[in-house]
């Protein structure tokens, strides 16, 4: 005989789980998935707040547009507490910009940006065509160009001096040159640390890690300082071309350390190929090698670029007024002295300098990604 | 077998091309040292380093070590030196700890705190430090009020703020006894020591009586006895398999071997408050704006780089390491401890020192503030002062260059050691 057990009712069914797509599982699981998490969603939400909220105010809603001198700025006139005074930015608009450069002249600086970014832009978008011709035409005909039409003294252009040079028109120069000046530079140093002559290699390893391990200040000074010693006494050069010096040479050890990598990127197959179809060296490295590791290390290059562009700021210690030394300048003007000058033109300046450098490290981005669906077949 | 020309041998041509470099470098070296001659001797300035030993004859607002005016620029190098080094130290520190929390914030699973920490390092990547340490500078720390409306930084501000939200919510039925509470912890915990004004950050200074001595003889043996607890116990472990609490024995010696020090010499360490006196604090160490303002720049943005490199060296771990470990049995705290960190350190160290080097080389930006750093003191004010440009800059240079070189050298070392061997 055996024992039996029988249920006679049905158990109920039990609750379908909990759904795990949709917002509210989305909720759960990102913002509110435990008392940790929780309280880390609070808290963001408080800082974010806390930051957002009085930036915006600042910026916009008590902001001043619109005045004449320091006196439409002040609380007391306004009648509520101001934020940004905008006027200010308006009074020293075209010093930010162009710094001391005649204003009858101005449009020549225009002319140069317009052509710049004319010949830039279809050189970044990977679909236009006649890449080569575009690159020549900004990185050969562009810089000769923009050096005339900046300095004059030809085509019955007057001459400006480059003491008269400021703000942005100072900063977009010199990362320019810089960039212009280091990718040659950048590409023989690094040709030269992979070479097979000994003297060649260490002359190079050398420079390349001098250059690398001191400060730009350090670098900047020296070009200011000490450059002017090594020349001879009837070479007058000018103080920013004795900074482009500095910056350009500062930027090809850097460039030269991203090439190189690009370089040891490309499989021995490719040389030993190109040996094999008869090439020289140069002919090896410029038809074969260069193209397709100058084209891996875009991203790096745009990254350094990013770093070069951030390091003009350094030329105000030496006395040349790149935008943050225009700026600064300003805020030493008492007409327009009021409490919020200082924070009016930080975020003026800040807003320009994040837009830049934040839309390069987007294109690097951009780059990297198209680059990385090219490799992996 | 056609004879090829000798000029096209391998051999010949590389020794000429070397050659020809060699030439070049040379007879810039030569040229140069030729102008330099005749513009030093235009200029009645002469080669050399005994300049060093010159009287300086200008103050400098923060030192390390004793210097006054009649000191040498040899004592002024120096004391830029220490200076260097000092915010350098100070910035890796707060840019590491920083750096770390931002990092492992990104990788948060909750999905506003990655948000919030992704926006700060897009914000502070993307803007010159020069503007960011100019910004904390003229904009925040000296803007700040004077003395007497100093700012104090401790928890009585926040007691008290929160007493006034209890009182302004007794009109809602709160009881008023809420507040008195706040209110007298807030007493019971007294003034903050710290302040903030637009002179700087005022500190409680330490006063080292008789008998500290041993107290910091006692700290140092502490960490001697803990390195040889640590290799006694690694090495017995190895050997037998058995573990010994190392974190918790650490703790007991390091903490407890000083406390006990600190209370037989009969608490020879004691703190002096600053008070606000009049129009100004007496007492107390102030810390100069301008330190604060580079140290703070300095710190947030390497900050924002390092965090980038903790959060790719995170990531560079599989995540079946993690499950691997997860099916051994181990817990969570061992998992992160034993197999994830360890990985995760190898990508993480080589980048994060490289950070460490750009945190020095930044911290030469302090010129631009004013800070006595060693460009601002020895390039700058000497420079001006001696006009031993050459020397001055190679000097500067060298430094920044033996830094780099000793921490390059340290880190293939590392490289070399930690390099997984494979077969």
């Amino acid at each position: 005989m055996s024992a039996h057990f029988v249920r006679s009712q049905l158990i109920a069914p039990q609750e379908s789980p909990r759904s795990d797509t949709g917002l509210s599982a989305w909720l759960r699981q990102r913002l509110f998935g435990g008392v940790l998490s929780t309280t880390a969603t609070l808290l963001s939400a408080l800082v974010l707040a806390a930051s957002i909220w009085p930036t915006l105010r600042f910026l916009l809603i008590d902001a001043v547009w619109q005045g004449t001198s320091r006196t439409d700025c002040l609380a007391e006139t306004v009648g509520r507490p101001v934020g940004a005074c905008w006027p200010f930015v308006q009074a020293k608009f075209a010093q930010f910009m162009y710094g001391f450069y005649p204003a009858d002249q101005v449009w020549r600086v225009n002319l140069t940006y317009a052509i710049g970014v004319a010949l830039l832009v279809p050189l970044l978008i990977p679909r236009v065509p006649y890449k080569r011709v575009n690159a020549v035409l900004f990185f050969g005909v562009f810089p000769l160009l923009a050096f005339c039409l900046l300095v004059g003294g030809v085509f019955g252009l007057p001459h400006v001096e480059t003491r008269r040079w400021g703000g942005m028109l100072v900063t977009l120069v010199i990362t320019f040159t810089g960039i212009i000046g280091s990718l040659p530079l950048g590409i023989l140093l690094a040709l030269g640390r992979q070479s097979s002559l000994p003297l060649v290699r260490w002359s190079c390893v050398t420079f390349i890690e001098v250059w690398r391990g001191v400060p730009l200040i350090t670098v900047l000074f020296f070009a200011t300082y000490m450059l002017p010693f090594f020349l001879p006494e009837s070479w007058k050069l000018d103080p920013l071309a004795r900074v482009l010096i500095g910056v350009v040479l500062f930027a090809a050890a850097y460039m030269a350390e991203v090439v190189r990598g690009g370089l040891q990127a490309i499989p021995r197959g490719q040389y030993e190929a190109a040996r094999a179809l008869g090439l020289g060296y140069w002919r090896m490295m410029i038809f074969v090698i260069l193209p397709q590791a100058l084209k891996l290390v875009i991203p790096g290059m745009v990254n350094s670029f990013i770093a070069l562009f951030k390091d003009t700021t350094l030329v105000l210690i030496v006395a040349i007024f790149d935008l943050l030394g225009q700026l600064r300048a300003a805020f030493a003007d008492p007409n327009w002295a009021t409490p919020v000058t200082l924070l009016t033109g930080f975020a003026f300046a800040g807003m320009i300098y994040f837009a830049i450098s934040f839309a390069m490290s987007r294109y690097a981005l951009y780059t990297e990604r198209r680059l990385n669906t090219g490799i992996a077949h | 077998m056609t004879k090829v020309a000798f000029y096209n041998s391998p051999k010949v041509r590389s020794a000429i091309y070397q050659l020809a470099v060699v030439a070049t470098i040379i007879w810039f070296g030569v040229e140069f040292a030729i102008n330099a001659k005749a513009n030093l001797d235009a200029q009645g300035v002469r080669f050399g380093f005994r300049f060093l030993d010159d009287p300086a004859g200008f103050g400098i607002s923060q030192s390390l070590i004793a210097y006054s005016e009649q000191d040498t620029y040899r004592r002024v190098f120096y004391v830029g030196l220490l200076n260097t080094l000092l915010v350098s130290v100070l910035g890796i520190v707060f840019a590491t700890i920083l750096g770390f929390a931002i990092g492992l914030a990104r990788l948060s699973p909750n999905w506003l705190l990655a948000r919030l920490a992704g926006g700060y390092v897009e914000l502070v990547r993307n803007l010159p430090l020069l503007f960011q340490i100019l910004f904390w500078y003229l904009a925040v720390l000296i803007a700040l009020p004077g003395p007497r409306q100093s700012i104090g930084l401790g928890v009585q501000p926040f007691l008290l703020a929160a007493a006034d939200g209890f009182s302004w919510l007794e009109r809602y039925g709160v009881p008023a006894a809420i507040a008195q509470s706040w209110r007298g912890l807030a007493d019971w915990v007294g003034p903050p020591a710290i302040y903030l004004n637009n002179r700087g950050l005022i500190m409680p200074r330490a006063l080292f009586g008789e008998g500290s001595g041993l107290v910091a003889a006692m700290l140092a043996l502490a960490v001697v006895l803990t390195i040889g607890l640590r290799f006694w116990a690694r090495r017995r472990q190895d050997a037998t398999g058995r573990q010994f609490p190392i974190f918790l024995t650490a703790l007991a010696l390091v903490v407890g071997l000083p406390a006990a020090a600190f209370l037989v010499a009969g608490t020879p360490v004691s703190f002096e408050a600053p008070v606000l006196r009049g129009f100004n604090f007496v007492g107390g160490t102030r810390v100069l704006p301008e330190f604060t303002a580079l140290l703070l720049a300095l710190s947030t943005y390497t900050a924002a780089f390092i965090a980038e490199v903790v959060r790719a060296g995170v990531l560079a771990v599989p995540k079946g390491q993690t499950e691997a470990a997860m099916a051994l049995g181990l817990r969570r705290g061992k998992v992160l401890r034993l197999i994830v960190v360890p990985q995760a350190l190898r990508v993480i160290i080589p980048p994060l020192t490289n950070q460490y080097l750009n945190l020095i080389k930044n911290s030469s930006l302090a010129v631009a503030v004013g800070y006595p750093d060693l460009v601002a003191v020895f390039a700058g004010t000497t420079l001006n002062q001696t006009h031993q440009a050459i020397e001055i800059i190679a000097i500067t240079m060298a430094v920044y260059l033996l830094i780099s070189l000793a921490t390059s050298l340290a880190m293939n070392i590392y490289n070399a050691r930690t390099r997984l061997t494979e077969r």
